[in-house]
């Protein structure tokens, strides 16, 4: 698979203007395949969660007006996540997202897989949160050490201004 | 504090007048009045708008009293820059497990098609 994982990079751009976040994807594999890997709760737990974790799944109905569940966890620490599935369409999904830690915090999130011929297809994936602040957050979120030491270097850069 | 730093360089950068004006510091060192004749705006919003810029570390003034010159500080872009590499190293492993997920739904689809597996002689 190493092949398969050079030649396609992940693409991100925090929109200035408004609390966006969008990354674009190619994948080897054709839009309804891509669309049974996000809506099958089985083949969704296998690649969603973090490097190390393991998903469990406590609610899964993956049609428009259905709603979402899984735990995603690692040495007896467990993280929540949930929302529902707005529209779940041929090649779209609309679905909302929170993290139970942050219950009052919820995502739009679109899931576009566009066909690109020859068995090829691109992911666009838009997330749209409720504030600028939470979609800095969010960005900042799961770099644990990493992000630590940018705000620290942060806090320097400005202290020096 | 650090979250705060963060939300104020992303907020800074939501104004487009401040995004222009990242960009005109990026060729050079400008002082306010210069940075006001670019546009048509008063020296009084210009100033404000450096202080929003100054207040996120995006740019810094020198002491010097008359002049004062905006500089950019091309370091937080660095940072900024390094924070969203690593959301998306994060993102870039999670889509590299689900090529591993689509490669098997084409395996399980066809299994005797593949291009790369030779084809049996008669049957």
């Amino acid at each position: 698979m190493s092949a398969t994982s050079n030649r396609y990079q992940v693409s991100i751009e925090a929109d200035p203007t408004l609390p966006i976040i969008r990354m674009t994807r190619d994948f080897d594999a054709t839009p309804a395949h891509l669309m049974r890997a996000h809506t099958d709760p089985e083949l969704f737990a296998r690649w969603v969660g973090p490097n190390g974790m393991q998903t469990r799944i406590l609610d899964w109905d993956a049609t428009t007006g259905g709603r979402w569940r899984y735990v995603a966890g690692r040495n007896g620490e467990e993280y929540g996540f949930h929302g529902c599935f707005h529209d779940v369409g041929e090649d779209r999904i609309v679905q909302t997202f929170t993290f139970d830690g942050q219950p009052d915090d919820v995502a739009l999130e679109t899931l576009r897989f566009e066909d690109l011929g020859d068995g090829r297809t691109r992911l666009h994936a838009q997330s749209l949160v409720d504030s600028f602040e939470g979609r800095d957050q969010w960005l900042a979120s799961g770099m644990e050490t990493g992000v630590d030491e940018g705000y620290a270097k942060l806090d320097t850069l400005i202290a020096e201004l | 504090m650090g979250d705060d730093q963060l939300s104020r360089v992303f907020a800074a950068l939501a104004d487009p007048t401040r995004r222009d004006m990242v960009a005109r510091l990026a060729a050079g060192d400008a002082t306010v009045g210069k940075l006001a004749d670019t546009y048509d705006i008063s020296v009084q919003a210009v100033s404000k708008h450096v202080k929003v810029l100054t207040g996120a570390g995006l740019v810094s003034q020198s002491k010097d009293a008359q002049r004062r010159p905006c500089h950019l500080e091309a370091e937080v872009f660095d940072l900024m820059t390094k924070w969203i590499e690593r959301y998306r190293q994060q993102a870039q492993e999670r889509y590299e497990r689900l090529d591993v997920v689509l490669a098997d739904l084409r395996g399980d689809e066809q299994p005797t098609n593949h291009p790369h597996v030779q084809q049996g002689a008669a049957s």
